[in-house]
C-alpha cells in the first residue's frame, strides 16, 4: 500500500504544480458542489403541494379552492395533477420523498391507503362535524369533496341518433368507429356487464363470481380492437372533439364543460357509474397542518358552494347541498332523472378486487 | 500498476540505492511508472462517480431481483417457524399460533398488506385473504391459533396452495421474479413449471420487442443507405445542405419530435389529411396508439444513428473500384453488389445494431404513440416500477433487457473495433 | 452523383428511383420538425391546416405561466450545473485514458461510457431505488448528479477524440522552456482540445436538457423539467402551447448544431496546422 502513495507523496516540481491544478479544479468542483447542496436545502422548504385531477376540474378547483385559500392565509401553494391510484403515493411514502401533501382519491384507494398507512388520519376537528356532510364523504382518513360520474359522452353533432346505453356502446355496425374507454378494470367492467345484459343492481354480485368475471372480460374482448385507452380525464373531450372516437366513457363534468367552449357533446346518463372523490392527506407530509388547513377550507359549505357552478359535480357539505342553483341540477350526477339506472361504484369491492382484476387487466390489454 | 510493488522488490536486491546513481532502465521505469500513476488520479475522479452513481445502483437494482423481504422482516416468528416446516399438507399448530399472532402484529404496524401484496404476486387472491384474515383477528387475538381458527376465518385456509406460497416466500432470497420475467413458476410440488395462459405475458413481450427494433433496423438501414450514399456522393456544398436535414432531427428533443408525429399522425391529423386529399385512402387509417405509428417514430429517430456511420463508411470508399469494375465489363448492377456493397458491410453493421440496441431500449416514443399492444420491455420495466409497485419484477425485466443490451454491444464493439462508440 | 450522358434507360430510372427514395427520406426526416412550427403562431388551439390565424397567444403563456417558465429555469440549472460537473470529471477523465496505456483500461474505458449504452430505463430505475435510499428522490441534487453520470461519457468522448490529434512534444516544448504544468494545461493544451471541451460539455447540456425518464422516476413536482412538462402535455392534452414550446427547442437544436459544426471545422483547422 505505501509502495504505491509514495511517488505521490514525493512530488517533483512537476507534480507539484500538477497537484495544485487538480486541487483548484477541486475546490471548483466543491464550491460548485455546495451551491447546488444549497439549492436543494432551499428547495426543502416545501410549498403546499395539492393534487388534482388535471384538465377541467383542476382549472376549478385552482379558481374555487387553491386560489382562495392561497390569498386568505398566506400560505403559498404549489399544483399537481395525476391520475390517481395509489402507486405514486406509496412509492412517495416507501422511498421517504414525499412531495404531495393533500391530493383527491377515489374512494376504494383512500380505504386502502388508510388502511396501508399511506394517508395520515383526517383531522376532523379542524374540518367541522361530521353529521354536516353526507355519510359517504365519511372516513377515517379522508373527507368527500365531490360526487362525480363516469358514464357514455358522444358529439350531438356527429351522431344525431346517438347511443341511448352500454349495448349500444358495443354496437359497433351501427356505430362505427373507436370508443374511447379508461385504462384499468375498475368501471370497464361493470360497464361490459350492464352491456351484457346484467341489471345495475346485480353488477357486483355478478362480478364477484369467477364467472362473472370471465363474462366481463370476454365482453371487452369482443370490443377490444374499437378501443382507444385514456389515462387522463381531459383526453375524452379532446378525442371526441378531433374524431379520433365516436364515442367514449367520461367524466361527466369535462363533458359539460367542453361544451361551454361550443361544442355539442352529450351524454347518455342510462348505466352511469357515479363515486365519491375525498381529500386526503398525505402520511409524513411536512405540511400537514396546513394541507388540514387547506382540506378544511375546501370543506366549508360556503367555498364548497362555489364548486358545481364550475363544474357540474356534486358536493357534499349538505350545505353545500342546499344552496345549489337549481338550474344546475339536470346535470349532476345525482339528479333525480339522471340517477334512474345508475350504478354506485361499490367500495368494498373494490378494496378486494382491484389487484387481482387490474393485474389481469393489464396482461389481457398488453396482448 | 499491479506489478510495480514486485519490480521495487527486486530493484533493492540487485540495485544499488543512490538516488543518482539508478541505470536508465530503472529510471525510465519509474518514469513510466509514475505517469500512470498520474493518469489513474485523472481518470479516479469519474471512475469513482460512475461506479457510485450508475454501476452501484444498478447492481443493487439487480440484487433486487431476487430479493424477498416481506415475509423476512414483517413476519420474522413465523418465518423461524415455516423453516422447520416442510412444507407438505398443512401446517403444524406450532406455525398457525405463530403466524396468528405476527399477523395481527403486522397488521396494527400497517405491513400487512405489503406482505399480502407479495404473496398474491404467487397466488392469486391472497392479498384479500391476509388481509381479511387479519382484520377478523385484529379485533380479539387468538390464542394458541389452529388451522381451524383459520378456516372459520376464512375457508380459504383449508387449500394446502395458500400455506404452500407462504412457505414459499419465507427465504430471504427468491427466484421468484426472475421466473415471473419468463413466464415460469414454482409449483406446489416444487417443479417449475409454465405459468398459466392468462398470466404468461413476458416472452411474448420479450419477443415483441425484438420484433419491433427489428423491424425499425431493416427499415432504417434500407431507407438510411441510399441517403448516407446521396451524401457521400455529392459536392460537398450540397452535402452539406442535405446533412443538415440529418442533424436537425439528431439535434433536436426526443420529446419534440414525439410531439410532431402525436400531432401529424391523429385520426384528422396531417398525414392521413394530405393522404385522403391525394386520393391515396378514403378512410383515415389508423396510425396513432398502434403499430404503424410506433415503426414511424421509431425510424425518425434511428435514421440519423443509421446515416452517420453509414457516410463516415462510404466517404472512404474510394470511387475508382467501381469504375474499375464497370470498365472491366462488370453491369453497374453488378459492380455495385460486388465491389460496393462490400465495402459498406462494416457501416451497415455498425449502424444496424447501434440502432437495435437503441431500439431495444426506447420508451418515451412507445408509450405516447403506441397502445397497450405495442408496448416494449422498457414500459413494463417502468410500469412495475412506477404504477404496480412490483420492484422485484421490474429488476427481473430490467435484467433481461441489460443482459441482452450488454450482449449486442459487445458484438457492435467486435464490429467497430476497440475505438469503442463513435459519434457521428 | 451526375448520370453519365451514355446511361441507358435501365439506369436513369434506377437513378431517379434512387434519387427519390433518398430525397424521400430527407423529407421524412425533417419535415415532421418544420411542419409543427407554424402550428405554434394558430389563433386558435386547433392543431391543423391551414392556420386560423397569426398569432403569439401560445408564446405569451410559455413565457407567462408558472408552470412553463419554472420548468425553463429548471431545465436550464440542471442542465448547465450536470454539464459543468460532467465537463469537469470528463475532460480529466479524458487527458488521463490517452496519457498512459494500462492494463485493465478496457474495462475502465467500458465503465466510464456505460451510462451511453445502458437503456435509460434501467438507469433510472437503479437510480430511483439508490435515491431512495439516501433520501436524495425529489431533489435537485439527485437530479444533477444522475444527469452528470449519464453526460460524462460524451465529454470523454469527444475530449479523447480531440485528444488523439493532440502532438505531446508541445507539451515537452513548453516544458523545457521553464512553464509548470498548470501553465502548459492552460496556455498549450486547453486552447488546442478546447473545440473538443466545448463540443463535450454542449454533449452533456444537451443529454440533460432532453432527459425525462430519470426525471420521469425521481423529480418531484418541483423539480419539473421541460421535457418533463411536454411528456405530460402529450399523454393529455396537446395545445398549441407545447408546439411552442417545441419550436423554442427546434431552435435551440439548430443553434446547437451551428456551434458544434464551427467547433469540428476549427478543430480541424487546427489538427490541420499542427
Amino acid at each position: 500500500m505505501n509502495d504505491r502513495i509514495h511517488p505521490l507523496i514525493t512530488l517533483s516540481n512537476e507534480e507539484k504544480g500538477n497537484f495544485m491544478s487538480v486541487k483548484k479544479l477541486l475546490s471548483v468542483t466543491i464550491a460548485a458542489g455546495a451551491l447546488v447542496a444549497g439549492l436543494s436545502v432551499n428547495a426543502q422548504a416545501r410549498d403546499l403541494t395539492v393534487v388534482g385531477w388535471g384538465g377541467a376540474s383542476q382549472e376549478v378547483h385552482r379558481n374555487v379552492y387553491f386560489d382562495p385559500f392561497s390569498k386568505k392565509s398566506g400560505v403559498a401553494l404549489t399544483e399537481d395533477s395525476y391520475n390517481g391510484g395509489l402507486a405514486k403515493i406509496k412509492a412517495m411514502v416507501d422511498t421517504k420523498s414525499v412531495t404531495w401533501d393533500a391530493l383527491l382519491v377515489e374512494a376504494p384507494e383512500l380505504l386502502r391507503g388508510c388502511e396501508n398507512g399511506l394517508f395520515e388520519p383526517m383531522a376532523w376537528d379542524k374540518i367541522g362535524k361530521k353529521d354536516d356532510f353526507i355519510d359517504a364523504a365519511v372516513s377515517d382518513c379522508g373527507v368527500g369533496s365531490y360526487v362525480w360520474s363516469i358514464a357514455l359522452a358522444y358529439d350531438g353533432d356527429v351522431l344525431k341518433d346517438g347511443p341511448k346505453s352500454w349495448a349500444d356502446f358495443w354496437d359497433v355496425k351501427k356505430f362505427e368507429g373507436k370508443r374511447g374507454m379508461r385504462k384499468g378494470a375498475k368501471f370497464n367492467l361493470e360497464i361490459a356487464l350492464m352491456a351484457d345484459g346484467v341489471a345495475p343492481g346485480d353488477v357486483y354480485e355478478v362480478l364477484g363470481t369467477p364467472e362473472g368475471q370471465k363474462r366481463a372480460f370476454a365482453k371487452l374482448d369482443a370490443l377490444k380492437e374499437h378501443i382507444q385507452w385514456w389515462e387522463a380525464g381531459a383526453q375524452p373531450p379532446e378525442w371526441l372533439a378531433s374524431g379520433d372516437v365516436v364515442m367514449t366513457t367520461a367524466y361527466n363534468g369535462r363533458i359539460t364543460n367542453a361544451n361551454k367552449e361550443g361544442k355539442n357533446f352529450q351524454i347518455s346518463w342510462d348505466g352511469q357509474i357515479y363515486a365519491v372523490d375525498s381529500w386526503a392527506v398525505v402520511k409524513g407530509s411536512e405540511n400537514k397542518d396546513k394541507a388540514f388547513d387547506f382540506v378544511a377550507f375546501a370543506s366549508a359549505k360556503d367555498n364548497q358552494a362555489k364548486f358545481p357552478e364550475g363544474i357540474p359535480y356534486g358536493v357534499t357539505n349538505k350545505g353545500a347541498i342546499a344552496a345549489l342553483p337549481e338550474a344546475l341540477g339536470n346535470q349532476l350526477p345525482t339528479a333525480e332523472a339522471n340517477l334512474k339506472n345508475a350504478l354506485a361504484n361499490d367500495t368494498e369491492f373494490w378494496i378486494d378486487f382491484e389487484d387481482e382484476l387490474n393485474e389481469r387487466f393489464n396482461s389481457w390489454a398488453a396482448k | 500498476m499491479d506489478q510495480a510493488p514486485a519490480l521495487t522488490a527486486s530493484q533493492s536486491d540487485v540495485l544499488p540505492q543512490e538516488e543518482n546513481g539508478l541505470p536508465l532502465k530503472v529510471k525510465l521505469r519509474r518514469a513510466e511508472r509514475m505517469k500512470k500513476i498520474r493518469a489513474m488520479a485523472l481518470i479516479a475522479p469519474l471512475f469513482i462517480f460512475t461506479l457510485l452513481i450508475f454501476a452501484i445502483p444498478i447492481g443493487i437494482m439487480l440484487v433486487r431481483s431476487i430479493d424477498n423481504p416481506e415475509v423476512v422482516s414483517y413476519l420474522p416468528n413465523t418465518k423461524v417457524e415455516l423453516d422447520k416446516w416442510s412444507g407438505e399438507g398443512m401446517p403444524p399448530q406450532t406455525l398457525t399460533a405463530i403466524f396468528a399472532t405476527d399477523l395481527v402484529q403486522a397488521y396494527h404496524d400497517k405491513t400487512a398488506a405489503t406482505v399480502g401484496k407479495r404473496l398474491n404476486y404467487d397466488v392469486s387472491g391472497m392479498r384479500s385473504l391476509i388481509m381479511r384474515t387479519a382484520r377478523k383477528f385484529k379485533s380479539h387475538v387468538p390464542v394458541d391459533a389452529t388451522l381451524d381458527t383459520f378456516v372459520k376465518a376464512d375457508k380459504r385456509w383449508k387449500q394446502e396452495k395458500y400455506w404452500n406460497a407462504l412457505k414459499r416466500a419465507s427465504g430471504s432470497l427468491t427466484p421468484f421474479y426472475l421466473l415471473s420475467a419468463v413466464d415460469k413458476k414454482i409449483d406446489d410440488k416444487g417443479d417449475i413449471v409454465n405459468v398459466s395462459e392468462g398470466q404468461a405475458i413476458y416472452v411474448n413481450i420479450f419477443w415483441r420487442t425484438i420484433w419491433i427494433a427489428g423491424v425499425v433496423t431493416v427499415i432504417s438501414l434500407l431507407l438510411g443507405f441510399p441517403i448516407a450514399y446521396l451524401l457521400a456522393n455529392t459536392s460537398s456544398k450540397v452535402s452539406n445542405t442535405l446533412m443538415f436535414c440529418v442533424l436537425l432531427p439528431f439535434w433536436t428533443s426526443l420529446l419534440v419530435r414525439t410531439s410532431a408525429w402525436v400531432v401529424l399522425l391523429q385520426k384528422n391529423g396531417i398525414v392521413n389529411s394530405s393522404l385522403m386529399n391525394l386520393g391515396l385512402i378514403d378512410e383515415p387509417l389508423t396510425l396513432l396508439f398502434a403499430r404503424p405509428g410506433v415503426y414511424i417514430g421509431f425510424i425518425h429517430l434511428l435514421l440519423p444513428f443509421v446515416i452517420l456511420p453509414l457516410y463516415s463508411v462510404m466517404k472512404s470508399i474510394s470511387p475508382g473500384y467501381m469504375r474499375a469494375a464497370e470498365s472491366l465489363g462488370a453491369h453497374p448492377a453488378v459492380a455495385f453488389v460486388r465491389v460496393y456493397l462490400p465495402q459498406t458491410l462494416p457501416g451497415i453493421g455498425a449502424g444496424g445494431v447501434l440502432a437495435f440496441i437503441l431500439a431495444i431500449g426506447y420508451y418515451i416514443t412507445p408509450a405516447l404513440i403506441g397502445g397497450p399492444q405495442d408496448q416494449m420491455l422498457s414500459y413494463f420495466i417502468a410500469n412495475h416500477a412506477n404504477s404496480t409497485l412490483n420492484w422485484g419484477l421490474a429488476s427481473a425485466l430490467g435484467m433481461i433487457l441489460l443482459g441482452s443490451t450488454l450482449i449486442l454491444f459487445t458484438i457492435y464493439n467486435r464490429l467497430t473495433g476497440a475505438s469503442g462508440v463513435k459519434m457521428g | 452523383m451526375q448520370l453519365q450522358p451514355y446511361a441507358t434507360t435501365g439506369q436513369k430510372i434506377w437513378h431517379y428511383t434512387f434519387l427519390t427514395i433518398a430525397g424521400g427520406g430527407l423529407l421524412f426526416l425533417v419535415l415532421p420538425i418544420l411542419v409543427i412550427i407554424p402550428l405554434s403562431f394558430n389563433s386558435t388551439s386547433f392543431l391543423s391546416y391551414p392556420l386560423s390565424g397569426f398569432s403569439f397567444r401560445w408564446y405569451e403563456e410559455v413565457f407567462t405561466s408558472d408552470v412553463w417558465v419554472n420548468a425553463i429555469q429548471n431545465s436550464l440549472m440542471i442542465g448547465a450545473a450536470s454539464a459543468f460537473f460532467a465537463t469537469v470529471l470528463g475532460t480529466l477523465a479524458a487527458m488521463g485514458l490517452t496519457r498512459t496505456d494500462f492494463r485493465g483500461k478496457g474495462a475502465v474505458n467500458a465503465l466510464l461510457v456505460s451510462p451511453m449504452i445502458v437503456p435509460i430505463v434501467i438507469s433510472a430505475l437503479g437510480l430511483y431505488f439508490f435515491f431512495a435510499e439516501l433520501g436524495l428522490n425529489a431533489t435537485y441534487t439527485g437530479l444533477i448528479l444522475a444527469h452528470t453520470a449519464l453526460g460524462a461519457p460524451f465529454v470523454v468522448i469527444t475530449v479523447t477524440a480531440t485528444l488523439q490529434g493532440f502532438d505531446n512534444n508541445m507539451i515537452r516544448a513548453a516544458a523545457s522552456l521553464g512553464a509548470n504544468p498548470v501553465t502548459v494545461f492552460f496556455t498549450v493544451v486547453l486552447p488546442l482540445i478546447l473545440p473538443g471541451v466545448v463540443s463535450g460539455a454542449l454533449f452533456a447540456f444537451a443529454t440533460s436538457f432532453d432527459e425525462v425518464v430519470v426525471v420521469l422516476f425521481s423529480a418531484g413536482p418541483e423539480q419539473r423539467t421541460l421535457p418533463r412538462q411536454m411528456f405530460d402535455g402529450i399523454k393529455e392534452n396537446i395545445t398549441p402551447a407545447i408546439m411552442a414550446a417545441a419550436t423554442l427547442l427546434i431552435v435551440f437544436a439548430f443553434a446547437l448544431l451551428t456551434v458544434l459544426e464551427y467547433l469540428r471545422r476549427r478543430s480541424e483547422k487546427l489538427n490541420g496546422a499542427s
